[in-house]
């Protein structure tokens, strides 16, 4: 559980994090989105008790940031922006270590390693030094790292950056698997395909402040308002009067097609289809709306230009 | 207690595997502990060969523990790069902040690091030193003492703890191994005249002395290492990146700190220098009680050594010391050399070597330097008193009443230098080490020009036109 109220830090005349409030569930994710500088890596420093905080307060896995930094390091898995690997060391012996640092058995420091290499296919490679792997296996290692202590908090910097489609889904599914296992993760990430993929809730932070933050569908609909659906036709349907039920607008008509933008879809798209039975509906589909359009949409808006496709 | 210790070998022990896998680390430490004891060999047999044309046998026999300290000293510069980029290494190559994510304690990876700092010249420098042992002992020359040896050792130790100590601190506060490196220059230096120092002492023989030597620098050591852990925080360690030397902010701070938020002179001498005095109030407590004790060592210095060669000397020796001691203040020509301002530019500079002295040792060497100075009244006035001459009339009129301004002054310059020790030593969250420095700057600099000047010149307004003339009366009873 991440919970912070006003949490802000300010490098000498640099406001880095302005006020920011997040509430991240057991079981929950959070992706935190932003340009480079707006503030992610600071506030996760926060939340593992890196940088104390100016003014504000958060509380990790139950403990302040503050009062009980050295409870919040061992309950949160971290990864780093930078891989932060010791090059000379072996898989095994880098995983050895960082189980030792989290108190954890020699029994318990094999299991958990021989698991997470053989997970992330790297137990071939466990022998060689780290030296020698290439980015998408650092990367993957680095995760290994962050998962060794099973913590019950997941702070992921760009997760599955520099890995090839077959490891980020398979970081991707592990992620899933966290989730399920009620761990709370936040993600900050520029893969908004991948944040669409797994995120439960989703924060846009510019220049320090969290713009905005909800639900995909939750931002889907404050950015770029209500659903619009097209209606296909298999012939050309020329009814003039469409009897269609209250809270739906039409957007456009032709003799094909209907679109129209709909304030609540699961209790309003049942009651379009009944009220065109009458007419040779072909499919009727949602007007594609991603998390690259919303992001796109609340970055200009803040930054004072409102025109973006 | 023993799991916390655990994970500070943790720390050094992957450290210490890692410097193992260097080869850039390795290689020059093997031919360096290999090569300079067969080099070193080489140029004391020659210089041997040299001196035995002059029978100068006592050189001969301080020549080989001076060969071992030189011996043991230079495979310490050498690893000191392993402390060095101790944490600025690892921030530069991005592995710091897993380690500071984990559930390590600060002093757990300061002293993991610092295990690592002193094991690694100290193994380099042992082994150095046992192979030229062996040279010596194949060569038929003459091996020190065990105690010489014990000595020896442990000046050792001592040299790669305050090296390493000082590179540690460096290495959380730079910001680059450039910028590290660089620094580094700030610790071979001193120490290679401090090493002059003790070559003196070892080729004179004053073995007593050298294990004052031991203490001291074992002791700087300790108060670097306090520094290090009293200033390492992480957050600094992630958060300066970049190496500019901001001269705007340094003038700023250091202007905002002197002058305390006063809008006036009035309110500056009122309020901000009084609230400096309190600060140092505790230093001062401690300088006055070490004034006292450095009274009576200077007292019974001169009373232990010098009533032996009193007694020993013959009566003209005896005389001729009395009728100098008599001479020797030639009051009437007094003004002509001894002038207020001399004695102004004299005084305020043995309260800035005693401050600069102390900024570079914690106070230490800054109040050594007081102690002597305090000393040498209890030694004069002892002196005076076993040559049967009157001491009080002589103090009360020659040293009182300039003294009742010059010595406070001494005193709390002093106070200043051992208050600015404490507080580096002493954690302050919040604050780099740089403002923390210029914090202490300020305060020095706002009670030496308000306090410790207007104190100084009035004493030597006083000593060099009022002492004179009381000392003649005393001295014409």
């Amino acid at each position: 559980m991440i919970e912070t109220h006003e949490l802000t830090k300010q490098f000498n005349d640099f406001l880095a994090v302005d006020g920011v409030n997040l509430s991240v569930g057991a079981g929950k994710i959070l992706a935190i989105l932003g340009q480079n500088g707006a503030g992610k890596t600071t506030t996760v420093r926060m939340l593992t008790a890196l940088l104390t905080p100016t003014h504000g307060w958060a509380r990790v896995a139950g403990y302040d940031v503050v009062k009980n930094g050295h409870d919040v390091r061992s309950s949160v898995g971290v990864l780093t922006e930078q891989h932060g690997l010791y090059m000379r060391m072996t898989a095994f012996e880098y995983l050895d270590f960082f189980g030792q640092v989290y108190n954890l058995s020699a029994a318990a420091r094999k299991l958990r390693s021989d698991h997470l290499l053989e997970y992330f296919g790297l137990i071939e490679s466990a022998n060689r030094r780290i030296g020698e792997y290439s980015k998408g296996m650092r990367q993957k290692l680095a995760l290994a790292r962050a998962m060794m202590h099973d913590p019950g908090v997941l702070l992921l910097d760009e997760p599955t950056s520099a890995m090839d489609p077959e490891s980020a889904r398979l970081v991707r599914d592990e992620i899933a698997r966290l989730k399920s296992s009620q761990r709370t993760i936040v993600i900050c990430s520029h893969n908004l395909t991948e944040v669409e993929a797994l995120a439960d809730q989703i924060a846009i932070i510019y220049r320090g402040q969290v713009l905005i933050q909800d639900s995909l569908e939750g931002l889907k609909s404050a950015a770029l308002g209500l659903p619009e659906y097209e209606i296909k036709f298999s012939a050309a349907w020329h009814e003039s009067r469409v009897d269609l039920p209250q809270g739906v607008e039409i957007l456009s008509r032709t003799a094909t097609s209907l679109k129209v933008r709909v304030a609540a879809p699961s209790v309003t798209n049942p009651l379009i289809l009944k009220s065109l039975s009458a007419a040779p509906v072909m499919a009727f589909q949602e007007e594609p709306r991603t998390l690259e359009q919303v992001y796109l949409k609340v970055m200009a808006k803040a930054k004072g230009f409102e025109h973006v496709q | 207690m023993f799991s916390k210790l655990r994970l500070v070998w943790l720390v050094a022990g992957r450290e210490l595997k890692d410097q193992a896998r260097d080869w850039r680390v390795l290689a020059p430490m093997i031919i360096l502990v290999i090569a300079f004891p067969f080099l070193m060999n080489e140029f004391a047999k020659q210089t041997v060969d040299f001196l035995n044309q002059y029978e100068a046998n006592l050189i001969l026999d301080r020549f080989v523990p001076f060969s071992i300290m030189i011996i043991g000293f230079f495979p310490i510069t050498i690893s000191l790069v392993v402390a060095l980029e101790a944490f600025v290494g690892e921030k530069e190559r991005g592995t710091i902040e897993p380690m500071l994510s984990a559930p390590l304690d600060n002093w757990q990876l300061y002293f993991g690091k610092l295990l690592v700092g002193v094991a690694t010249p100290l193994i380099a420098s042992y082994l150095s030193i046992a192979l030229y042992l062996v040279l010596v002992v194949r060569q038929n020359l003459t091996l020190p003492s065990p105690m010489v040896m014990l000595q020896l050792m442990l000046l050792t130790t001592a040299h790669a703890m305050l090296m390493v100590s000082a590179a540690i601190v460096i290495s959380v506060q730079s910001t680059s191994v450039k910028a590290a490196n660089l620094l580094a220059s700030f610790i071979v230096l001193p120490v290679a005249l401090l090493m002059q120092g003790e070559a003196v002492l070892l080729f004179w023989g004053n073995e007593h002395i050298l294990w004052l030597a031991i203490v001291g620098v074992l002791i700087i050591s300790l108060l670097l290492i306090r520094v290090g852990i009293a200033h390492f925080q992480r957050e600094y360690l992630l958060g300066r990146e970049i190496d500019v030397i901001n001269m705007r902010w340094v003038w700023n701070t250091f202007w905002r700190y002197f002058m305390g938020g006063a809008k006036s002179f009035g309110q500056w001498y009122g309020s901000v220098l009084p609230a400096a005095l309190r600060r140092i109030a505790p230093a001062a407590l401690a300088v006055t009680l070490i004034a006292f004790i450095s009274l009576w060592m200077g007292y019974d210095w001169i009373m232990v050594n010098a009533a032996g060669l009193i007694n020993k000397a013959t009566p003209e020796r005896l005389q001729k010391i009395e009728t100098s001691i008599s001479n020797l203040p030639d009051l009437t020509n007094l003004q002509g050399s001894l002038n207020a301002p001399f004695l102004f530019m004299n005084n305020t500079r043995a309260v800035a070597v005693i401050f600069f002295a102390g900024l570079f040792s914690f106070g230490v060497l800054g109040i050594l330097i007081y102690m002597l100075n305090i000393g040498v009244i209890g030694g004069l006035y002892a002196l005076f008193e076993l040559l049967g001459m009157q001491p009080l009339p002589m103090f009360l009129a020659g040293v009182v009443p300039h003294g009742i301004f010059e010595l406070p002054a001494l005193m709390i310059g002093s106070a200043v230098a051992l208050y600015m020790g404490a507080a580096l030593v002493t954690p302050q969250t919040g604050k780099s080490m740089g403002e923390i420095i210029l914090e202490l700057l300020a305060d020095w600099v706002k009670i030496f020009f308000g306090v410790v000047i207007p104190l100084l010149a009035v004493a030597a307004l006083i000593e060099a036109y009022v002492t004179p003339g009381l000392l003649l009366g005393v001295m014409a009873k």
